[in-house]
């Protein structure tokens, strides 16, 4: 599977209720990227909490080096 | 706690403003550390640099502390206030500058000066 699948699977598992999730390969080469999360999970949280609970679910990949850059957008459900 | 750990720790708590990135201001070696930096000149902070490409060790240790994962990543007092993402948010919103306000005082000279672990 593809990191940007992979990715992907592992936000819609973290993030079941989303009402927007993206993962864009953000030159190509599939080791930049840009994640977009629309959740309830984030509501009342600060930025960096929203952003550790991304980093959480992205552990792994983050972990073996597959992903090089990553760049977050989070907000709570529209 | 090592002594690289410790040095990291008083950065950040002692520092107003530090910002641990990949390169110097003078050579910015990732896209993502040159957003950071622009942003904190931009909103007039006096920034403290760190350049975590030296050694390994460095981000090691320093994400060991913030339990963050990733570069750059900035501070403010002691406070994380995240990374790229979060410091250009809070900048284009005005948060940043009110969280700079509120900490250092709106008086605030911006600067940059660069520190060096040993």
């Amino acid at each position: 599977m593809a990191v940007t699948e992979t990715l992907e699977s592992l936000l819609r598992d973290s993030f079941p209720d989303a009402s927007e999730l993206a993962v864009e390969d953000r030159t190509g080469g599939g080791d930049h990227f840009q994640v977009t999360i629309a959740s309830g999970r984030f509501e009342g949280l600060s930025l960096v909490e929203q952003h550790r609970l991304v980093y959480e679910a992205l552990a792994a990949p983050l972990g073996d080096g597959s992903i090089h850059e990553l760049r977050i957008k989070t907000r709570g459900q529209a | 706690m090592s002594e690289l750990s410790e040095q990291i720790k008083e950065i950040i708590e002692n520092e107003p403003v530090s910002l641990f990135m990949k390169g110097t201001p003078q050579l910015v070696m990732c896209g993502n550390s040159d957003r950071a930096l622009r942003a904190l000149r931009a909103a007039g902070a006096p920034v403290t640099t760190v350049d975590v490409l030296p050694d390994p060790q460095i981000r090691q240790e320093l994400t060991a502390l913030s339990g963050w994962p990733t570069i750059p990543q900035i501070f403010i007092k002691g406070e994380l206030v995240g990374g790229a993402d979060i410091v250009e948010e809070l900048y284009a919103s005005g948060e940043l500058q009110s969280k700079l306000d509120e900490a250092l005082g709106s008086d605030r000279e911006p600067a940059e000066r660069t520190a060096v672990l040993a």
